[in-house]
């Protein structure tokens, strides 16, 4: 699975991670987060992110 | 208005806003500089600017040195406008100059200034400028505190230009850390890394690692005192205010408005102090938020208080609480509490922030009008099981 980064602040997005905090779980590729998952470091939406 | 010599050939040339006391909300007693920094080498360069309303004096500050019209660099470190208010300025008199910057940097300035005939050349992490004998390194630092922050490190002198980072909102004629009351200089540093940076604990981290490599003997922030005798000290700071560490302290934080809430903070306070804790009393009233954050940096317990007004939670408290969550404190332990007549939504309000917060919320009281001297001592044994 890829990882995404965030364009505004550099969050990398890696998959085998997941963001507990937002509850996503480990192994969740970064097209089956929800829509309204933002980056956990500067907040803006998932149409920030490019494949890394 | 002169430059400052830090180093042979290198200057402190910023601003000083001696009046300043509300920095977009945050309480600046002492007022504050923004830090700019000239290089004379082959390549002559400037180091960030001021705000708008101080670039005069950045630029007779320049001018006692040399014509401004001659730089041939100016780094902008940061596109917020306390740095970056003095460019436009800057860029038309110094005609051939190249502005360098991180690429978040250009696009964040391009939605400041019309910037279409500067020329722009964007750096990131690694790329180097050479300016003769002398050169300076870049390291991105993004989300300290905006996404466009970096920073310099200019190895033939041990300098880094730290912008944001490391800074302290001081106006004083004095620019060393080793003129200035060195306990003022970690207080207010302290104060502005619990305000502006705290949110960014993890790319804080990442910096530090970064610098950890670097062979550093002097720090050139943005805004207060340069350090040159201090910098183990304020990079320890860094670490430890980073890593979440906390002392066996307790901060109380409320308002109240006969009498009541304050009780119950009191009692909460004699619970603390009896199991051993340090503790502090802020009553909203009297205290201003930027000041009260400061000491969350530290505590184990943070405990919030407000009674019931309309169905709410007293304004001065809510304004806390959504200030606390900007901020994003980690691994703290939480009480709410508030005193009530009917209703007593507060505590639950106060309660939901908290949580929303992510703090450990350990204790949840409301108690009824005035409350008598055994409710107060079963809110203390209460709490006093809990530590
Ligand atoms: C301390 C601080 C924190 C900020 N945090 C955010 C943020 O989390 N997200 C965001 O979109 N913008 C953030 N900003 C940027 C401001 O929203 C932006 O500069 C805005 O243009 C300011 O509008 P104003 O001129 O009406 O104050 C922050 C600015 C400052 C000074
Ligand atoms: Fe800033
Ligand atoms: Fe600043």
């Amino acid at each position: 699975m890829k990882k995404y980064v965030c364009v505004v602040c550099g969050y990398v997005y890696d998959p085998e991670v997941g963001d507990a905090d937002a509850g996503v779980a480990e192994g969740t590729a970064f097209e089956n987060l929800p829509e309204d998952w933002v980056c956990p470091v500067c907040g803006v939406d998932k149409d920030q992110f490019e494949e890394a | 208005m002169k430059a400052v010599e830090m180093k042979k050939g290198i200057y402190w040339v910023g601003g000083i806003d001696w009046d300043i006391r509300n920095f977009h909300g945050y309480l600046t007693q002492r007022g504050t500089t923004y830090n700019a920094y000239l290089i004379i080498d082959e390549k002559i360069t400037l180091v960030d600017t001021t705000k708008y309303y101080l670039v005069d004096e950045l630029l007779e500050r320049v001018s006692s040195i040399v014509d401004p019209s001659k730089i041939d660099y100016v780094i902008s470190n940061h596109v917020e406008m306390d740095h970056s208010g003095g460019l436009p300025r800057v860029m038309e008199i110094a005609k051939n100059a190249t502005l360098v910057t991180a690429p978040n940097g250009a696009k964040g300035l391009a939605k400041h200034y019309d910037t279409s005939s500067w020329n722009i050349k964007t750096v990131s992490t690694g790329d180097k400028l050479e300016l003769g004998k002398r050169s300076i390194e870049f390291i991105l630092t993004p989300m300290v505190h905006w996404p466009d922050n970096m920073v310099g490190y200019m190895p033939e002198e041990k300098i880094l230009f730290s912008n944001d980072s490391f800074g302290q909102h001081i106006a004083s004629s004095e620019r060393f850390d080793d003129e200035f009351p060195s306990e003022i200089i970690i207080e207010e540093a302290k104060k502005y890394y619990a305000n502006i940076v705290m949110s960014y604990g993890m790319q804080v981290g990442r910096e530090l690692k970064e610098a950890s490599g670097l062979d550093i003997e002097m720090i050139a922030p943005s805004h207060g005192l340069i350090f040159r005798k201090h910098v183990k000290e304020i990079i320890d700071s860094y670490v430890k205010w980073s890593s979440n560490i906390v002392g066996k302290k307790a901060l109380i934080v409320y308002d109240t408005m006969w009498g009541s809430t304050k009780k119950m903070a009191y009692a909460l306070q004699d619970a603390f102090e009896e199991k051993g804790y340090m503790t502090s009393m802020k009553n909203l009233q009297n205290n201003h938020i930027s000041d009260i954050i400061t000491e969350v940096l530290d505590v184990e317990y943070i405990c919030v208080g407000s009674p019931t007004l309309n169905n709410n939670m007293l304004p001065t408290v809510a304004s806390f609480l959504t200030y606390l969550k900007g901020l994003t404190p980690k691994n703290r332990k939480a009480i709410a509490f508030g005193s009530y007549g009917w209703g007593g939504q507060s505590v639950a309000q106060i309660e939901q922030y908290l949580s929303d917060s992510k703090f450990d919320i350990k204790l949840s009281k409301r108690l009824l009008y005035i409350p008598s001297e055994e409710n107060l001592e079963e809110l203390k044994e209460e709490l006093k099981k809990l530590l």
